[in-house]
């Protein structure tokens, strides 16, 4: 890797293989679409071959005029600059679908489009799902990772040009993932819904990514690995490991688009949820915790509350997360043991969640006036408090005399978001907050007055989304279980469903609120990005990287 | 390698690492928080023993509770078959009109028809059976097909078009997309609909159209217009409309014959659902 400083006029080899490996993407794309007579797959060849051929005519270009070149010496910022924009270009989108799809339920009659298909809420629900959790949550944990790993590892990350082809190859399997929803691509396999070849080029990117957070580790000036490492790795580990085995499937041609499970029935059932609740646990926890171990005592200037707490916490969390699954599937076919099982984790689960949350808040004793002066600050401690808020819930509704209840309802729904918009939004706008001027060489934000209002629209729209749910998912878990004296069902579905109009305009609302909190955002890292630069970061270059003592 | 300090906000000792200026104080575990982890842990160890638990080779740990789902789902199947009384039981040997005539039985069958009808056929016909556009109104005495109790319990078992074997079968032309007319004839035909339903249409064009509705749609429809219910032909002089009765409307189904599908659901529903739903269906539409 050290070509770049002892011969600067030849290409480094690791953009050489990139360049290599594109060019036979490329050629493989071609193929593979050309010969296949499946009008699906060969909708995603063209985009593959579009995707590759512009990659590989810019390489063409940037390794001719010699670029490609990683100063040694400085720290690898334009992937993670690019990948705050992606994150909040995909925040935006994933919202606004999000909100398109709270309408359609407050307003089936109207919000129905049967002769625009790809519009129905059946294939815009996934491209909201993914587009927050993979789209708009991923972008922000690669570029907050590379960031992080760096830093606390006083070491440029690893693989040269490789962390770009982990940042593109990442938008390529959202692009992918996304239009095939819409197309009606989809193994039915919920937050897993891509097909087995976007699975596959999702397991390469994903490999890649491991390997330069790894490499970027082994290169490290300092004696210890830092607590969000520990977190950003636990994610990057885990999540290979649950993609890849959740996604195993027979293609039912290798040039066609649909593909079967390799598990059947209940087994099929539980290794889904296996997924799917460890996708909560190792993307939506583990990764967002590297993200409030780092940035919260950063902005804090306060040290971590207890580096015990933190080691305690880590491994009985990663240890107990794995198995609390079959919690998702309380009364069904599954045997009760396993059921069983999932519930007491669950329950176990509750204080190693909560030590990350002491961990966080306690951070702050002794700069809690930050929270009055700091809009930044009250974002991250209410985004740790909602954190809090749903991994108790979480253990509470696993019993299963409470998830008789709840299950299916709208409270699932409403637990879901208050993860998603207060703990991980929250915490990844946090982080974003106190990115953009660190990147872009800026002493401030434009205004925090306008995160003021970001902050206070988006709590009241989450609180508003959550108390709707609350109300309506008993609602309906009441409704459903009710008997009339003659002993029938008292309630039909479709009156379960009118029932909670209100809920579901009200939680629509909700969705718009945080929505428009996101676009004030949006405006303000802009006008923070054209501000213009202390005169102190014109006069010197960027920080160089400073040698271990 | 490290060097420990004192942070001197809270007064305690740090581990000596630092990153990137993150320091890190070596607080111990807070004591509640151990107290409820272990608290959870004892948890899970009583509940293992109470209940099913942990998976062995042959079989799994019973829990000394002796707790079973599948047990507790009979038991309460058992519970309800209980509080519904002997209903279920007569409504398999009693026949449609035996049904209707006991008051009791047939109080039975509308609370089977009700709960029946909410979850499977609401969807289309609404939650009160006022039906919607394409999708018949069921409280009405209007039938298009066979509105008596046999004819009501007929239909819902082999469906309209269903594709089943004996399904209810008929088909609307679709005169104009299959050029079987001119548009200028749909038109007329159109006006002609108007008049014999007492709304407002040239008389003129109705005139005209006369001799192409005794060639092409009396056979359904019949002379005077009041349909036929062995055909599902339905009534083109009352002010009951499946799609509705505007122009557009009226024009649209000339030209493109639109034709409902209602599923088969013998098969679906045991034979004393499909009786109670009939009774239920029948009573609701005025029981004639």
């Amino acid at each position: 890797m050290n070509h770049s400083i002892t011969e600067p006029d030849r290409a480094p080899l690791d953009a050489i293989l990139l360049y290599v490996f594109v060019g036979l993407a490329a050629l493989g794309a071609i193929f593979a679409t050309a010969f296949s007579d499946d009008r699906l797959f060969r909708f995603h060849g063209y985009l593959l071959i579009g995707a590759f051929t512009v990659a590989f005519a810019l390489m063409t270009v940037a390794l001719s005029s010699g670029r490609l070149h990683s100063a040694q010496e400085r720290y690898a910022d334009g992937v993670i600059r690019a990948g705050v924009i992606a994150t909040m270009f995909w925040a935006v989108v994933g919202l606004l679908v999000g909100v398109v799809i709270a309408a359609q339920l407050a307003w089936p009659s109207i919000m129905y489009f049967p002769e625009h298909g790809w519009l129905n809420f059946g294939r815009l629900r996934p491209l909201h799902t993914s587009g927050v959790i993979f789209a708009f949550g991923g972008n922000a944990l690669i570029a907050t990772s590379f960031y992080v790993v760096q830093r606390t590892s006083k070491a440029r990350l690893a693989g040269g040009a490789w962390p770009w082809f982990v940042f593109w190859g990442y938008q390529l399997f959202i692009v992918l993932a996304a239009t095939g929803y819409l197309a009606g691509i989809t193994q039915s396999r919920e937050y897993a819904e891509p097909e087995w070849y976007v699975d596959l080029w999702l397991t390469i990117v994903w490999v890649a990514y491991l390997l330069v957070f790894l490499g970027t580790l082994w290169k490290r000036k300092e004696p210890h690995i830092y607590v969000a490492n520990w977190f950003y790795l636990a994610f990057i580990v885990t999540i290979a490991l649950l993609h890849v085995i959740n996604n195993l499937a027979m293609p039912v041609g290798a040039l066609h688009h649909r593909s079967y499970s390799l598990f059947a029935g209940v087994q099929d059932a539980l290794t889904q949820w296996w997924y799917g609740h460890n996708a909560v646990g190792f993307f939506l926890t583990a990764g967002f915790l590297g993200m409030m171990y780092y940035f919260v005592p950063k902005r804090a200037e306060r040290p971590v509350y207890s580096y015990r707490l933190s080691i305690v916490h880590f491994w009985s969390l990663i240890f107990i997360y794995i198995w609390a699954g079959p919690h998702h599937l309380h009364y069904t076919a599954l045997p009760q043991w396993t059921q069983t099982l999932g519930m007491t984790f669950s329950i176990m689960l509750w204080m190693p969640s909560w030590g990350g949350m002491i961990n966080g808040l306690m951070t702050l004793s002794g700069a809690w006036d930050k929270l009055r002066t700091d809009p930044v600050i009250r974002m991250m401690v209410v985004a740790i408090a909602f954190y809090g808020m749903s991994t108790f819930e979480g253990p509470l509704m696993s019993i299963r005399a409470v998830n008789s209840l709840s299950h299916y309802t709208d409270w699932t729904i409403g637990h879901v978001h208050s993860g998603a918009l207060g703990w991980v939004g929250f915490i990844s706008f946090g982080a974003i907050y106190c990115l953009v001027p660190w990147l872009w060489k800026k002493d401030r934000l434009y205004s925090n007055q306008l995160v003021e209002w970001h902050f206070w629209i988006a709590t009241t729209g989450i609180l508003l989304y959550i108390c709707a749910m609350w109300v309506s998912g008993i609602m309906e878990g009441l409704m459903w279980r009710e008997y009339t004296p003659q002993g029938f069902l008292a309630n039909s579905f479709v009156e379960t469903v009118a029932a909670k109009h209100v809920e579901n305009v009200i939680r629509m609302v909700g969705g718009l609120m945080y929505l428009a909190g996101a676009l004030i955002m949006s405006y303000n890292l802009w006008r923070t990005v054209r501000l213009p630069s202390p005169a102190s970061a014109a006069a010197t270059p960027a920080p160089a990287l400073i040698p271990a003592e | 390698m490290s060097k420990r300090e004192t942070d001197e906000i809270t007064g305690v000792e740090t581990t000596g690492h630092e990153w990137d200026g993150i320091k890190e104080l070596d607080n111990p575990l807070p004591r509640w928080w151990l107290w409820v982890f272990y608290a959870s842990v004892a948890f899970a160890l009583v509940y293992w023993v109470l209940m099913p638990a942990w998976p062995g080779i042959n079989g799994y740990t019973k829990g000394i509770r002796g707790h079973s789902d599948r047990a507790q789902v009979a038991q309460q199947l058992e519970t309800l078959r209980e509080v519904r009384g002997e209903g279920a039981a007569r409504l398999t040997n009693a026949t449609l009109q035996e049904i209707e005539a006991d008051p009791a039985l047939q109080q039975y069958a509308m609370a089977v028809g009700q709960s029946v009808f909410g979850d499977n056929c609401a969807t289309c016909h609404g939650v009160g059976g006022g039906g919607a556009k394409g999708y018949p109104n069921l409280l009405d005495d209007i039938w298009l097909w066979d509105g008596s109790l046999d004819g009501i319990h007929h239909t819902l078992q082999v469906g309209i078009r269903s594709g089943e074997p004996g399904a209810r079968f008929s088909q609307m032309p679709a005169f104009g997309r299959d050029q079987l007319l001119t548009s200028a004839q749909i038109n007329d035909l159109t006006d002609l609909v108007l008049v014999m339903s007492g709304q407002d249409g040239d008389r003129a064009a109705a005139d005209r159209a006369r001799p192409i509705y005794a060639e092409q749609c009396v056979s359904c429809h019949g002379v005077t217009g009041l349909g036929d219910p062995a055909q599902g032909a339905p009534n083109l002089t009352d002010a009951e409309w499946l799609y509705g009765d505007s122009r557009e409307e009226i024009r649209t189904q000339i030209w493109a014959g639109r034709n409902g599908v209602m599923p088969a659901w013998a098969g679906r529903f045991d034979d004393e659902t499909l009786k109670a739903l009939a009774v239920y269906v029948h009573a609701n539409a005025g029981g004639r």
